[in-house]
């Protein structure tokens, strides 16, 4: 389960540490330097592979993936890539028809979550007084509360358990890191020059928040937003792994609930189970990945420095060519 | 001082807002199941019994909305938290019980321990920038993205079952009866130690992460560049200098994280079939069993709040300014 790793320390870009003092770059360049980095360039290709497969998955999956074969049990073969169930259904099919449902709920799931912790870790950064306090305890008692029991109890007793549902059940528990972050950036924010100039000359504070403050969020809002959607779809995994939302719907969490279930393990069913966690694996770093390059992109302090010929330690000495 | 004061007030609120969450949940919840479920094990359950379950998922109609929320939390301050479905008659409390040491042992020693390892090699990736040590990045980022449970699934596979190592499941040999003696004690752990790895090898990567960040912040202050000047050697600056003073944001980290590492435990517990909560929980799932499940909920969420007080102790023997984080 991925924790978020985010610190607490302002991150908003200081102007003097971001750019380089060289060639003050357009809107486009500073886009593209963007996808320069290898690492969110990585994220968004991988990223991008998944979600042709969410799209195209259930086109150019084999077989259906709940029709019943001839083959139990059987280890990968050319008719069958990754072997089948205990039914002598197509893992392959299963794991294509699957990614629909995990992307979507992700998504799905981390809009949501976003959405709420925007709202909640802003307004309770800005607004001084006793609403924003409110807030803020509201955010830090669901940020102590394990969510994840949370989510499967709510998940649990309600009746219906199709994907929408689950993505709103993780969506509205899953923010209150995000308004935590948020509100820590929103605090430092609300007191520079230009913030306090809007505010003198009159400006409403809808109008602060939606053009002062949320532009400069940006970078924050959209690495809380990719970590959102590695936790919604952890949850969304672990959820139909432990048989709490429909096993009748596919995704990777439910292929391995029945491998869990139908004792893969003790029939060394490996094909079973390895290729699902090993989807989560690679979507979970892509999406890591992606959060790296947002984050190096803000804080340039994080970039990796290889320096040819030089010994790599003394790290304050290194500050000058860091640049 | 104050500073406890006010993070015990914030424990004693999260707790009455967890209560007040498991209290209106079952209310909110569309349909009866716990009614049903109650009345098919009519004749087996005694009237105490029946009332107590009344009075946790709200079915006494007629009675006002403040009275059911006094007499649930009257219900809940006496230790009762209901009869469990799955393991009947026997109390929740009870059951929860028989489990909660074992995950305690298990979630307790792998939290921490992964905490001081991870911490450490952020240390090392953060101070050596550049260096080999980078490696650790890509690869605790792939681990970091994994399942717990998924992770346990595969070092059940290469290293438990027919001629492994490690026992693949429970949580101690079939023929040892428990009790405080060597025999249990050695089979207790030889069956944990594989569950602890899993967890360990995964939850460490963010501790690895967030720390290099950490250090790599902190490496480009002022007093760091002093201590070099000083010629201090470079053990001492990365060790008393830097990680020193990096080291607060990962301790008031640990707090926050501990809810998403006990969500992951559990999960490992259910794959292991190790005799804790997690494994009890997966078994109130499949059975519906709700108040099983809003008792887990209860304890586990108690439990979390009083290791958030313990890391709020390290944190003041830490700081001596305990400013207030956030």
């Amino acid at each position: 389960m991925a924790l978020p790793t985010a610190d607490l320390t302002p991150i908003v870009p200081d102007p003097a540490a971001s750019l380089p003092p060289a060639a003050p770059p357009g809107r486009g360049r500073r886009r593209l330097r963007f996808l320069a980095n290898w690492k969110a360039a990585t994220g968004l290709a991988v990223l991008a592979c998944f979600g042709l497969l969410a799209v195209i998955g259930p086109w150019i999956a084999p077989y259906d993936p709940s029709a019943r074969g001839n083959d139990l049990v059987a280890g990968p073969s050319a008719a069958h890539w990754l072997g089948t169930t205990h039914l002598g259904q197509d893992i392959l099919s299963q794991l294509l028809v699957g990614t629909r449902s995990v992307i979507v709920v992700g998504l799905l799931a981390g809009v949501v979550a976003t959405v709420l912790a925007v709202l909640i870790g802003v307004t309770s950064g800005y607004l001084t007084g006793v609403v924003g306090e409110i807030l803020s305890a509201l955010s830090n008692v669901f940020l102590v509360i394990p969510v994840l029991l949370l989510v499967i109890i709510i998940a649990s007793i309600l009746t219906e358990t199709d994907d929408l549902t689950i993505a709103l059940v993780i969506g509205a528990t899953a923010w209150p890191w995000s308004a935590r972050v948020l509100r820590a950036q929103t605090l430092s924010l609300r007191q520079r020059d230009y913030v306090e100039a809007a505010r003198a000359t009159g400006e409403p504070t809808w109008r602060i928040i939606g053009f002062e403050l949320l532009p400069n969020l940006t970078a924050v809002i959209a690495a809380r937003f990719v970590d959102t959607v590695v936790f919604a779809v952890l949850s969304e995994i672990a959820l139909a792994f432990i048989g709490v939302s429909g096993v009748s719907e596919w995704n990777w969490g439910t292929i391995l609930f029945w491998a869990q279930s139908q004792q893969a393990l003790a029939q060394g069913a490996w094909w079973w189970f390895v290729p699902a966690g090993l989807a989560i694996a690679v979507l979970g770093t892509a999406l890591a990945l992606l959060n790296f390059g947002i984050d190096e992109f803000v804080n340039p302090r994080l970039r990796s420095v290889t320096v040819p010929g030089m010994r790599v330690g003394f790290t304050p000495v290194l500050r000058e060519e860091e640049r | 001082m104050s500073f406890l004061l006010r993070r015990l007030a914030f424990y004693l609120f999260t707790a009455w807002a967890a209560v007040t969450i498991n209290f209106l949940l079952p209310r909110m919840m569309p349909g009866d199941p716990v009614l049903s479920l109650i009345s098919r094990a009519q004749g087996q359950l005694d009237t105490d019994a029946i009332r107590s379950l009344y009075i946790l998922f709200g079915l006494d109609e007629e009675k006002s909305f403040l009275r059911q929320y006094v007499e649930y939390l009257g219900q809940l301050l006496s230790g009762d938290l209901g009869l469990s479905f799955t393991f009947f008659p026997t109390p929740v409390a009870a059951v929860i019980g028989d489990s909660l040491p074992w995950t305690l042992a298990l979630v307790g020693f792998t939290t921490v321990l992964s905490f001081l390892l991870g911490t450490g090699l952020g240390v090392l990736a953060g101070w050596r920038r550049g260096s080999w040590v980078e490696l650790i990045l890509p690869v605790t980022t792939f681990l970091a993205s994994i399942p717990y449970f998924w992770l346990g699934l595969i070092a059940i596979t290469l290293l438990a079952g027919q001629g492994g190592a490690f026992p693949a499941s429970g949580g101690f040999d079939p023929g040892v009866v428990p009790a405080w003696d060597w025999e249990f004690i050695g089979s207790a752990i030889h069956h944990t130690l594989l569950p602890a790895a899993t967890i360990l090898v995964t939850s460490m990567a963010g501790w690895v992460l967030s720390m290099r960040n950490m250090m790599v912040t902190v490496s480009a202050e002022d007093y760091i560049t002093v201590a070099h000047a000083k010629g201090l050697p470079e053990r001492r600056v990365m060790l008393s200098y830097a990680a020193r003073n990096a080291l607060l944001p990962n301790v008031s980290g640990f707090a926050l994280q501990l809810g998403l590492i006990v969500g992951g435990t559990l999960l490992v517990e259910i794959v292991f079939s190790y005799p804790g909560v997690g494994f009890q929980l997966f078994q109130a799932v499949g059975a519906k069993d709700y108040p099983l499940l809003q008792g887990i909920f209860l304890i586990v969420t108690l439990s979390v709040l009083a290791a958030n007080l313990l890391a709020d102790l390290v944190y003041l023997l830490l700081d001596p300014r305990t400013r207030r984080e956030g």
